[in-house]
């Protein structure tokens, strides 16, 4: 089997924390998220965050906004890393369903995520 | 009036500026001041993707900048510049000091050699003298993250 997957968020102020503490609470499943927050951050120094949490294993990043400091940052400093694959517009349905397919290569991880986070997004 | 802010922000464009700042401001017209970002047409296609629809975006050196400045004055664009650096708002100044009368610095995040002065605002000593200048030389140079925080004036960021 091959390596199992990190998923890392990176979010505004708290949100990546949150969102990493939900899910675990709602999957039970603990230690495959990292949330990384860009508070005190300017470009370089969260780029370095974002490279810590991804280590060097296979990982999927999930950003909060489709735009913006996060996003610029992961991308600057993980667009040439083939075993990397970022989602923006994260919510909690993604990350729950991200935890149960840590096995997946990156880029089914992500794909399987970012379609089961769409699917969350109704208007009952 | 077509320029309206001058920012210095190290995240360059985001959230901050183009919603906290631009929205409230009207602009038009957003120009990064970045070396770096003005020779990588990547980058500058990851920074288009933070600005709405409607806002032009320009991608200048701090030189080209400096050449442009008063064409960007004279013309009918609510132009918010922003840049990351200290010394490039300092060049923008020296070459219009009539222009640049007021600037705002936003997010400057921490770096070796740099001292809190705000929560959201670093300088080194060198940057602080910089700012200073500015102010002496006729520039209104005050910290203000968003638009409903209090701005804080350079003299009081010793």
């Amino acid at each position: 089997m091959s390596e199992p997957l990190r998923g890392v968020v990176v979010g505004h102020g708290s949100l990546a924390a949150a969102l990493v503490e939900a899910a675990e609470q709602i999957s039970g499943l603990r230690g495959s998220l990292v949330p990384v927050s860009n508070s005190g951050c300017d470009r370089d120094s969260l780029e370095e965050r974002i490279d810590a949490a991804v280590g060097p294993g296979p990982a999927v990043v999930f950003v909060d906004l489709a735009s913006g400091s996060c996003l610029i940052a992961a991308l600057r400093r993980l667009r040439e890393r083939p075993d990397v694959r970022v989602v923006t517009g994260v919510n909690l349905a993604m990350l729950v369903d991200f935890v149960f397919h840590v096995t997946l290569p990156p880029a089914e991880a992500a794909d399987h995520a970012a379609t089961s986070g769409g699917k969350a997004i109704k208007l009952p | 009036m077509a320029f309206v802010l001058f920012r210095v922000d190290d995240r360059l464009i985001h959230g901050q500026v183009v919603i906290g700042w631009g929205r409230p401001l009207a602009a038009n017209r957003l120009v990064l001041v970045d070396d770096e970002v003005a020779g990588n047409g990547w980058e500058q296609e990851l920074y288009r993707m933070a600005v709405p629809d409607g806002i032009e975006v320009v991608f200048a050196t701090v030189a080209g900048a400096v050449a442009h400045l008063d064409a960007w004055r004279r013309d009918d664009a609510r132009t918010l510049l922003v840049t990351g650096d200290v010394r490039a708002i300092a060049s923008l100044h020296s070459a219009g000091p009539d222009v640049v009368h007021h600037i705002n610095l936003g997010g400057i995040h921490h770096r070796p050699g740099r001292r809190e002065r705000l929560p959201y605002l670093y300088l080194t000593d060198e940057e602080h003298a910089i700012l200073s200048q500015l102010h002496q030389r006729g520039a209104d140079v005050t910290a203000q993250d968003v638009p409903a925080a209090v701005p804080v004036g350079i003299g009081a960021l010793g």
